[in-house]
């Protein structure tokens, strides 16, 4: 792998972010419901001084977890599917740079536009320690499991525009993708809780992920099946570039 | 610089190419002619290590396309059939990105830039988003961003399409000045266009190399003017007579077209008897009113062609 390529990526694909208003679009959107989410979870008759009102939300999911689901599609759709819509894909195929290298360059411009947005709602746990006095390891453990989260909404994204040329579709399907995972714990109560079955797709389920370390308990499995996703997404991606040369 | 042994490509149960082999020295201009869907598209991208063959190799720069595939990449120039363009850039920060990715140095990139806009003639779009391009001058920074990092193998598909005459002419001359110092395959279905630019024909029909040439041998080989249509005013019969005397004649025939009298006369090959045919009516009084050479239609010279190979080989 060469990093320099990789890098050459990166930087080609951030000043495209900034030049299109999508990526402005989706961080104010991000910024104002998670603003809003964080706004009603510190004000109630019982106020925390905790960001889990802001992670999860505190009416219904629309807290940063769930609108990272929503708004990774928006951001990666764009990726892969452009250059194979504007034949741009020949090129990149035929310069002298390895498929995992697009896939890296694209993949962390997206992760880097994502913590972009994440960092600039640090201002929520500052006014917490203007205000009150927070615990500072769930903020910290809290914050971590969201770009965890992040993490794996891109890899997915990319995967979905990396299989078509159309972003409304690659947006879709990406989406689809991290619903299932995202719901996949709400797919166990169905079953028959003694069944094996139950226990594997309980496993799988993103939401059994992050509780834990949103409360500020850091556990290596966790850590480890977040990896795990965007390795295997990020290899299926690989493989769907490579598809790509014998269509 | 090319060599290309058995190339064969299947889609699905469809063969796109089949058995395609020739070489190609350093320096020479080859031009693969044909009709679109003929294979040429195929050929060039199994060259460039876009698409892998079925069967066969293709060894570029001395580099396997498939064994070492960054090598041969890095060592070809390619503009594909669609101009591929980012259009959010401008074509100097595009030029920039396609010498980065070649894994050029910073300061070489900034000097060859340069030069580049000089041969491809962009001095006045450098800063031009990509977008605002017309199509001749989208087509000019592709030709710009193929030839950026001196690759000693370049490879344009259909370079001269879809621009105007006049940039055509200016494309081509471009072409021309990259022979030399470049191996050039160039794919086109304009038959002028590859006597102009190559040094070598390769004319590609149904996915299989049909004859491969110079262009010179060709053109011999097919005859010059083979054809001429005449519209002349006075007594069919004698004209017709009159035009079958004609030396290097071989046969006349009479179409009438919205009530004009139209002959056709096929021409011995090689042979350019306009003056002798136009005299012959002069001389005996005649209004010749139209006298016109007809070139071969590609499909024709692929009718000679596959007709010429069979009576050799019965």
């Amino acid at each position: 792998m060469n990093v320099r390529t990789i890098r050459t990526i990166w930087l080609r694909e951030l000043r495209s972010y900034a030049n299109s208003p999508n990526a402005w679009v989706i961080a104010a959107i991000f910024l104002g419901l998670t603003g809003l989410a964080f706004a009603l979870s510190v004000t109630g008759r019982y106020p925390e001084a905790t960001i889990r009102g802001f992670l999860f939300g505190p009416i219904g999911p629309m807290g940063a977890f769930f609108l990272t689901i929503l708004i990774a599609p928006a951001l990666t759709m764009r990726l892969l599917a452009e250059e194979q819509k504007l034949g741009t894909i020949e090129l990149l195929l035929t310069a002298p740079v390895r498929d995992i290298e697009i896939v890296l360059g694209k993949y962390l411009a997206a992760l880097t536009i994502l913590t972009g947005m994440y960092s600039l709602t640090i201002y929520f746990p500052l006014q917490l320690f203007f205000f009150g006095s927070p615990d500072l390891i769930p903020l910290l453990t809290g914050y971590m499991v969201l770009f965890l989260v992040g993490a794996v909404a891109v890899a997915v994204g990319m995967l979905g525009s990396a299989l078509t040329a159309n972003q409304i579709v690659s947006a879709i399907f990406s989406l689809a993708i991290l619903l299932v995972l995202w719901l996949f714990s709400a797919t166990a109560a169905l079953g028959d809780p003694d069944h094996a079955w139950t226990d594997i797709v309980t496993f799988l389920a993103m939401s059994e992920h992050i509780r834990d370390m949103a409360f500020g308990v850091l556990d290596t499995r966790d850590i480890i099946y977040f990896l795990s996703l965007i390795v295997f997404f990020l290899f299926l991606t690989v493989r769907a570039v490579e598809t790509r040369r014998w269509r | 610089m090319i060599e290309a042994r058995g190339l064969t490509k299947f889609y699905g149960d469809f063969p796109a190419i089949e058995d395609v082999s020739f070489a190609a020295e350093p320096g020479e201009v080859i031009g693969f002619l044909g009709p679109n869907g003929a294979g040429k598209t195929t050929t060039m991208r199994i060259i460039t290590g876009f698409t892998p063959p079925t069967a066969g190799t293709a060894v570029v720069a001395g580099h396997d396309v498939q064994e070492e595939p960054l090598e041969a990449r890095a060592s070809i120039g390619y503009l594909p059939e669609t101009v591929p363009l980012y259009t959010d850039m401008t074509v100097r920060e595009y030029l920039h990105y396609m010498g980065e990715l070649r894994g050029m140095r910073k300061s070489h990139i900034r000097s060859r830039v340069d030069d580049v806009f000089g041969l491809c003639r962009l001095e006045e779009y450098t800063d031009s988003l990509v977008s605002k391009l017309s199509k001749g001058y989208r087509q000019r920074v592709g030709i710009a961003q193929a030839i950026l990092h001196e690759p000693p193998v370049l490879v344009l598909d259909e370079p001269t399409i879809g621009i105007d005459p006049r940039q055509v002419v200016e494309t081509r001359q471009i072409i021309r000045g990259l022979g030399g110092d470049h191996t050039v395959i160039l794919s086109t279905h304009i038959l002028p266009e590859v006597s102009m630019v190559c040094d070598r024909v390769l004319i590609i029909h149904e996915g299989r190399i049909v004859v491969m040439d110079t262009a010179e041998r060709l053109s011999a080989r097919l005859g010059g003017v083979s054809r001429v249509v005449m519209d002349v005013r006075g007594p069919r019969d004698q004209i017709q007579q009159a035009l079958s005397q004609v030396d290097g004649v071989v046969e006349v025939q009479l179409s009438d077209a919205g009530g004009r009298q139209q002959f056709v006369v096929e021409c011995a090959p090689g042979r350019d008897i306009r003056i002798e045919l136009a005299r012959a009516m002069a001389d005996r009084g005649w209004g010749l009113v139209e006298l016109r050479a007809m070139g071969l239609s590609l499909e024709e010279i692929f009718l000679r062609l596959t007709t010429e190979d069979e009576e050799t080989a019965a």
